[in-house]
């Protein structure tokens, strides 16, 4: 494997040195010279303008993954509520097996599964494959990854997907190292080169600053998690199941709820004995009061180092409450002991989707930006017209935050009793 | 204890992001000087190992019979934070550098670190950053951890209670606090809430400057090229390219009242009232 600049085309414009992230290119004589420091990232491919840079060398296998159908999402659920991101993903996956012409199905395994899990079918499923017993009751990895190790040698989905939780981002590289496959991690873009039939796997890198688009090569399925509230939620209408899984249907046992979907549900067969886990789940401990979920809200209002001190976080409270929000700050706050920790949003703290993001006395710092900028509507309200903030946002205001935000909170409480 | 107790710690060499600006014109990445720094979460995970270090001694056992190590794969110049690595508290560093090694993706890295540390005769604790500030996937724990067979906890926020042989650990998941038993050898992540890092002593840079740092490369680690760096990656990337924002901000004018008032539409118009 190797990395070559034609020197017969590099005119040494220095493109390629500037988007390089690790000094890997000088500039000698003239010409584009990579060094030792080079990790094969491409971002200097992409940046030349004479396409004077290629990788060689690369063993490109050229097996057949013909054996390989369908769209699998795993579907997480805490104690037999299924987490959003697990309606996401079906949405997501559903548009993927219909560019496909495939099937979607679903993963679920927990215990006393009941009636809370009928939202599932909302999202145009083709089959559900249910595992309900005592050993899934815990959210533990080798457990869970057991079973999906096993469902996946049996049905073998072309695409397996996973929300990026804790438990996602844990549990999915395990399965994909036993697999021996590829897995690309918080992908907030997923879409099919309709070419080669290959999932194309888009997420950002360095905080966000770039993206960048991956492909699972020489194996299967091909292997993402998904960060939770970037793919919308889009239920369907009940959909044909997919011609080639309809007769392919054992159904093992069955609850009276499970009645009505049962042309869509097959349970699992496996070997409880031989599910041996090697965590002991001591306690587990709601989070309250203070340490918060950010990623829980659809609104954040957020204050940064403008806020001034602790005392003035009640002022951004009363705007987040007036919008049923929560309170966001950024690592300026949170290093000062104004707010604690859980409310951290950026790159060393929570990234964030919300629907709305209001920055209040936030400048914009990359690492800040990295962990909010893809929200649906950002607000910023700052004093400095050059804030980097403003760069990203959709509406701004120039302004004292404490002129600005007790009349948004008085306009608003007013708006809202008309 | 009698027999070494070995605490590994895997660490990265990455940019700094401080030093990274978006050229507004052509939304595109401007470097400015080369500084590369620790992973910020790898620094939790080094503190992290020296203070079970430090709990094991604080309960009798003789600091030779404990050992923290660090250990990255990474070009030649990674050396200069394993210096910092020891000077930070771990008794001694390892870099794995070999030009194969280069363009691997997180099945790769976590392979080239599983021939590493079967080189150790023992291991007892291995300790990640969760997730590093330019890769960002938080991937290679679990993929290491699998391939040693060892049990793999995420996001530890703290060591309750820690003996020669199991562990108890909090950690934090989405809404709720999970404290597990585990037996060792067994492999975590740490965040930001487990410790606050120490400053380097003096006699840690000291020691940092002297120290002999060896250079494992894929024949030392017995690893067939193919597996190692991007040949052995499963994982390619094919596009790397800058977010594109497709809208102008739309800003306020006139004075508070004005701009309170106009903002206040806006939100009506997209319903979020």
């Amino acid at each position: 494997m190797e990395i070559k600049v034609d020197h017969s085309t590099c005119t040494g414009c220095s493109l390629c040195r500037n988007v390089c992230m690790y000094d890997a290119i000088e500039i000698i004589e003239g010409k584009a010279i990579i060094n030792e420091n080079c990790v094969f990232c491409g971002a200097c491919i992409d940046a030349c303008k004479f396409k004077s840079i290629e990788i060689t060398g690369i063993a490109q296998t050229h097996e057949d993954f013909s054996a390989y159908n369908g769209v699998m999402v795993f579907i997480e659920q805490h104690d037999g509520i299924i987490a959003d991101v697990g309606y996401e993903l079906l949405s997501e996956g559903r548009k993927l097996a219909d560019i496909l012409k495939t099937a979607l199905y679903g993963i679920l395994l927990g215990h006393n599964l009941n009636e809370n899990i009928g939202g599932i079918f909302d999202y145009g499923i083709d089959r559900l494959y249910i595992a309900d017993n005592e050993i899934f009751k815990n959210n533990l990895d080798d457990v869970y990854s057991k079973l999906l190790v096993q469902a996946i040698n049996k049905y073998k989905p072309d695409i397996f997907l996973g929300g990026a939780t804790s438990f996602g981002r844990t549990l999915l590289p395990k399965v994909a190292a036993i697999i021996k496959t590829g897995l690309t991690a918080d992908c907030t873009s997923l879409s099919i080169d309709e070419d080669k039939n290959i999932l194309l796997q888009t997420r950002p890198t360095f905080g966000g600053n770039i993206l960048a688009t991956i492909i699972t090569r020489n194996a299967r399925p091909q292997m993402a998690t998904v960060r939770p509230h970037v793919m919308e939620k889009c239920p369907v209408a009940k959909t044909e199941i997919n011609e080639q899984i309809k007769n392919n249907h054992e159904i093992k046992k069955e609850k009276d709820f499970y009645k009505k979907y049962e042309d869509r549900i097959e349970f699992m067969d496996f070997d409880e004995g031989s599910f041996k886990t090697k965590y002991k789940l001591l306690s587990q401990e709601k989070e309250t009061g203070q340490s918060i979920n950010l990623t829980d809200y659809d609104v954040i209002v957020s204050g940064g180092r403008g806020i001034g001190g602790p005392d003035n976080f009640s002022l951004i409270k009363e705007l987040a409450d007036a919008l049923g929000g929560v309170v966001g700050a950024s690592r300026a706050a949170v290093d000062s002991n104004w707010i604690s920790y859980p409310h951290q949003v950026g790159q060393t703290g929570k990234t964030v989707n919300p629907k709305i993001y209001i920055a209040c006395g936030i400048s914009g710092a990359i690492q800040h930006l990295a962990g909010m900028q893809t929200s649906d509507i950002i607000i910023a309200i700052n004093k400095d017209p050059d804030a980097p903030i403003f760069k990203i946002a959709n509406y701004g205001i120039v302004g004292d935050l404490f002129e600005i935000v007790p009349r948004l909170i008085k306009r608003i409480k007013s708006g809202k009793n008309i | 204890m009698s027999e070494i107790f070995r605490i590994i710690v895997c660490i990265k060499q990455v940019p700094g992001t401080t030093e990274i600006k978006i050229n507004p014109e052509t939304n595109t990445l401007v470097r400015e000087g080369v500084e590369t720094i620790i992973n910020p979460f790898d620094s939790y995970a080094i503190e992290e190992g020296v203070r079970i270090k430090e709990r094991f001694v604080s309960t009798g056992s003789s600091a030779d019979d404990i050992e923290v190590v660090a250990l990255t794969m990474g070009p030649p110049q990674a050396e200069s934070m394993l210096r910092e690595a020891i000077s930070l508290g771990a008794d001694r560093a390892v870099l794995l550098s070999d030009r194969v090694f280069a363009g691997a993706d997180t099945w790769a890295t976590a392979l080239t670190l599983k021939h590493a540390i079967k080189k150790f005769e023992k291991y007892n604790i291995i300790i990640f950053g969760k997730q590093t500030l330019d890769g960002d996937t938080g991937q290679v724990g679990p993929e290491l951890a699998h391939m040693l067979h060892i049990p793999f906890i995420g996001y530890a926020s703290s060591i309750e209670e820690i003996d020669n042989r199991k562990m108890t650990v909090k950690r934090l998941a989405e809404d709720r606090y999970e404290t597990f038993e585990i037996r060792l050898p067994a492999a975590i992540s740490v965040g930001k809430d487990i410790n606050v890092p120490r400053v380097p002593s003096l006699r840690g840079k000291l020691r940092a400057k002297n120290e002999k740092i060896p250079v494992w490369s894929a024949s030392e680690l017995d690893m067939d090229e193919n597996h190692a760096g991007l040949s052995g990656s499963y994982t390619q990337v094919i596009k790397i390219f800058t977010p594109k924002h497709l809208y102008e901000v739309k800003m306020m004018e006139g004075g508070p009242d004005e701009q309170v008032e106009e903002l206040f539409g806006k939100l009506k118009e997209i319903n979020v009232l």
